[in-house]
């Protein structure tokens, strides 16, 4: 524990006496200090493991620093990872909690029916918690086909799961991640430039000239590479313009925020495509080459003049026609960010069109400074028998959305509700990794599900919301605590890492992959599990692609070259994109011929009545969403949300800061606790704002409980997009309660 | 030899990695930091200016709390850090009251705690661990004796402002604005 300190009092206690001793030593640091390549590790004698992040979706890689005792006390990126370039987020830095956390699920649990009170859990051990696991998953695949039986998931524990629900013969697998975050603009991006944007993203920040984003807050996210980039890129002077409501931080390191009126982006985009095309500063000869209906976008933008989206975006035609040209004068290094979290208004991939038909006017796919052309490398399958074929899966419970590329979540839990979607009758859940009520919006429908479905287990870390459902809660480790997958990541150079164990299992907690295989053998589906740890899968894989777990024990991370050429495209260079045409469609006939707008269409959104506000969101740098809000280390950075009211609006509603308001929304829906005030000059008059993930009402997280709102609770109306099945969530509204509403069912 | 920390506060996002970099490398216990990050909004919307910006112990040349030391346990070492030997610190708190900066903390143990700029690091020739992670880059550190080194090139090429000037403490932390 001590060991720093002892350090520090050892130097310390030289005091000046040591000045001459530490002179010359620090002769020589002085100089080092000025090459800056000291990013390096702690003074304590460690043990150093290899690792990738698993606090967010980035997967950064990381070196994971253990003592004597099997304690892990530091988390320091790996200088190699293009993810973090050895620098790790808050959040990754902070991993250590994750591991230390005290709350954490510690044995398998197994819900007890009691007559006459309510239900209770019962520790149980490995085996029995799993043979019923296994042994209700066969039920169900007896009585209704595996089909029935869901897999809801998140990051890598996910990626075991669905190995084993294939095994299983069930392909009804979908993740949050996608209907409820960045489906549409895969959508979006798909459908002009014929393939998806990805993760990460494959944007070349760091040498752009002008870098746009239209309800992207990089910097609030911490998506680490590209924070670090967008930091390069105000080193050397790029242009950025943020569009928000609110004066994000990337706003407030922007040369032109553009306080846009919510819900109106739409319209924003179309103008700046006027503009673009009839000032004609586009990037002629690339649209020439590579566009596809192009005459039909000047026709469709003909009257979406700056005047006109003035009106629909309270931002003034010189704003639009000034920052249209900044892009356009930045050609082709300019990023219009297709952002992340997308699930907005339910026309959402069409705005994520608009902005890849943005970027393609402008000839920013393709080019340096714009979107370059990504690679990753493949990782060999360790082999297995085939997978059986479903009769159903995500595609069918989804067919009324004809471009969605991946499982619909919500699509999911309503074909778990009796009488919803019938025909794809879901009977059971495997939730692994994601805290469903914080995630998916419209509670009534989900806890419905859950009442309807036979069997409920659950896998995480941590005792989240959705523990509380299940009928069997499965603890898992850590990532810091196991072997996973290799992560392959798609970026200017391939590259992958490993992440190994850099202590064992706390508690009676295991990994996902032993989990799978367990159930899995109990299912008799042994052979698709043949290896005694994950261990030998990865050495096999690592062989195979010309390294070793050797070799990356000792790096962590390992480079390829390209094999698919260039990053970006030469000058005239022949390409075809994978679209169905070869070219970038700004006219889409794929849309046409399903019966949707070739080219967005701006419609008007609900705006709040009066003396209602409308429920924004978005990212804190510490937090990722609700899975972090318990972590010791992050918690004591922010503990709980506030709610972000501008000072008209304070004055108005007759609220003071650090004042405590409930909300209630436009459907009655009242929040469960209060939320303080923040009166804030960033934030516009029609609009409240919080950080999600907060307001946990498992008292069994103890730091996290009863902390700040949860915004999730108070999306009870979605907006769902008929493309791809997003759940649009920020048109809801809000008024605040300043009294406790709930005061008399506590008496 | 003048350690000196220089900030870009256009840089910054705020994110706090410096603050939880610090609690890992120092075993700063949960529920205490040796650095920390403000935020300080001005204007009206639209017209809004917001600056983000960590802040700890300025390591000053004339620094009170070493000057308030009833047994001289806050003493300035070679390279200008301020440093609080723990078996000669009785826990007073005059030093806590006289910064301005409110960097110092009563530790649990019983003992004045605050920023060393990493001291066990810079032995090593390595950053402080603040700097070492930030992932914008916004915090440099090196020697002000030095003309050629980074800080020292940064602040005579950037507008820069110290915190409390009018306290006189002459701290060695800047900021770039």
């Amino acid at each position: 524990m001590t060991t720093s300190r002892r350090s520090f009092i050892k130097i310390s206690s030289f005091g000046a006496a040591g000045v001459a001793l530490f002179g010359t030593a620090f002769k020589s640091i002085g100089q080092s200090l000025t090459e800056n390549n000291l990013l390096a590790t702690s003074a304590r004698n460690l043990k150093r493991t290899a690792t990738y992040c698993e606090v967010c979706f980035w997967k950064c890689a990381a070196w994971a620093y253990t003592d004597e005792d099997d304690n892990i006390k530091q988390l320091i990126g790996n200088e190699t990872d293009p993810h973090c370039y050895g620098r790790l987020c808050p959040r990754g830095t902070g991993g250590v909690g994750m591991y230390a956390d005290k709350d954490r699920l510690k044995t398998p649990l197994i819900r007890v029916k009691n007559v006459g009170s309510e239900d209770t859990f019962r520790e149980a051990s490995w085996e029995e918690a799993l043979t019923l696991v296994a042994s209700k998953m066969q039920g169900i695949k007896d009585n209704y086909g595996a089909e029935s039986m869901a897999l809801l998931k998140h990051g890598s524990p996910g990626s075991h799961l669905e190995h084993l629900f294939k095994a299983y013969g069930s392909d009804t697998i979908a993740e949050p991640a996608y209907a409820q975050c960045r489906g549409p603009r895969e959508t979006g991006f798909g459908l002009t430039f014929g393939s998806w944007v990805g993760s990460p993203e494959p944007t070349d920040i760091r040498d752009t000239k002008c870098l746009v984003l239209i309800g992207a807050h990089i910097g609030e996210n911490m998506h680490n590479s590209q924070v670090q980039e967008m930091s390069e890129a105000i080193d050397n002077g790029a242009t950025i313009i943020t569009v928000d409501p609110r004066f994000s931080t990337a706003a407030s390191k922007s040369k032109h925020w553009l306080a846009i009126k919510p819900s109106t982006d739409l319209a924003l985009l179309l103008s700046w495509m006027h503009v673009l095309i009839y000032e004609d500063i586009y990037n002629k000869e690339y649209v020439k080459q590579y566009g596809y209906g192009f005459d039909e976008l000047k026709e469709h933008v003909k009257d979406f003049t700056p005047e006109w989206a003035y009106g629909i975006t309270t931002i003034k035609p010189e704003e639009i026609r000034k920052t249209a040209r900044a892009m356009a004068a930045s050609a082709p290094s300019t990023i219009v960010h297709p952002g992340r979290h997308v699930t907005w208004y339910g026309d959402d991939s069409q705005r994520g069109r608009a902005v890849a038909m943005l970027n393609g006017l402008l000839g920013s796919w393709g080019n340096r400074g714009g979107f370059y052309f990504k690679e990753k490398i493949k990782v060999p399958k360790y082999p297995h028998p085939p997978y059986p074929h479903p009769k159903w899966g995500w595609k069918e419970i989804g067919e009324k959305y004809p471009f969605a590329e991946m499982g619909i979540t919500n699509e999911v839990i309503n074909a778990s509700i009796p009488g919803e979607n019938d025909k794809y009758p879901i009977k059971g859940w495997f939730v692994a990794g994601t805290n469903l009520v914080s995630t998916v919006p419209q509670r009534e429908i989900i806890e419905k599900a859950m009442e309807a479905v036979e069997f409920i287990v659950v896998m995480d870390t941590m005792p989240m919301e959705i523990t509380g459902y299940a009928d069997v809660v499965l603890p898992e480790c850590t990532y810091l605590e196991r072997y996973d997958g290799i992560r392959s990541a798609t970026n200017r150079e391939p590259s992958i890492a490993l992440r190994m164990p850099a202590a064992k299992p706390k508690y009676n907690s295991k990994p996902a992959w032993w989990m799978s295989k367990q159930i899995g053998e109990k299912l008799g589906l042994g052979d698709y599990f043949a290896y005694d740890d994950f261990k030998d899968v990865i050495s096999w894989q690592l062989e195979k692609m010309g390294t070793s777990l050797e070799e990356m024990e000792k790096i962590g991370v390992k480079m390829f070259e390209r094999k698919s050429g260039s990053m970006f495209l030469e000058k005239g260079q022949p390409y075809e994109f994978p679209t169905n045409t070869g070219k970038i469609e700004f006219y889409s006939p794929e849309l046409a011929d399903q019966g949707f707008d070739p080219m967005p269409v701006y419609t008007s959104h609900d705006h709040p009545e009066q003396g209602f506000y409308r429920l924004n969101y978005g990212r804190s740098p510490m937090h990722t969403f609700s899975r972090t809000i318990n972590n010791p280390n992050l918690s004591d950075l922010m503990d709980e949300n506030k709610l972000w009211v501008n000072p008209k609006v304070a004055r108005v509603e007759g609220l003071k800061n650090n004042q405590e308001v409930w909300l209630e929304n436009q459907d009655g829906i009242i929040s469960t606790f209060s939320i303080k005030v923040r009166v804030t000059e960033r934030i516009r008059w029609d609009s409240v704002y919080m950080y999600h993930g907060f307001g946990h009402n498992n008292k069994k997280l103890s730091r996290a409980f009863g902390k700040g709102m949860s915004d999730t609770e108070l999306i009870t109306k979605v907006t769902v997009d008929p493309l791809m099945g997003g759940t649009g969530m920020r048109g809801n509204f809000v008024k605040f309660r300043t009294e406790n509403p709930h005061k008399e069912a506590i008496v | 030899m003048r350690y000196a920390m220089v900030i870009d506060t256009l840089k910054c996002v705020g994110c706090s990695d410096c603050v939880v970099a610090c609690q890992t490398e120092n075993n700063v216990p949960v529920g205490y930091c040796r650095d920390w990050v403000t935020e300080t909004v001005t204007g009206a919307y639209p017209t809004v200016d917001l600056e983000l910006k960590s802040e700890r112990c300025n390591h000053c040349d004339n620094a009170p709390c070493v000057r308030t030391c009833p047994t001289g346990a806050s003493h300035i070492v070679e390279g200008g850090v301020v440093l609080v030997t723990e078996d000669e610190c009785i826990g007073c708190g005059a030093c806590i009251e006289s910064c301005p900066y409110d960097a110092r903390f009563q530790h649990p143990d019983g003992y004045v705690d605050k920023c060393t700029f990493c001291y066990h690091r810079l032995e090593k020739g390595q950053l402080p661990a603040c700097v070492s992670v930030c992932p914008t880059k916004c915090m440099y550190f090196g020697d002000l004796d030095d003309p050629k080194s980074e800080v020292s090139q940064l602040l005579k090429t950037r507008t820069q402002k110290v915190l409390a000037p009018e306290s006189g403490t002459k701290p060695n932390v800047y900021y770039l604005t």
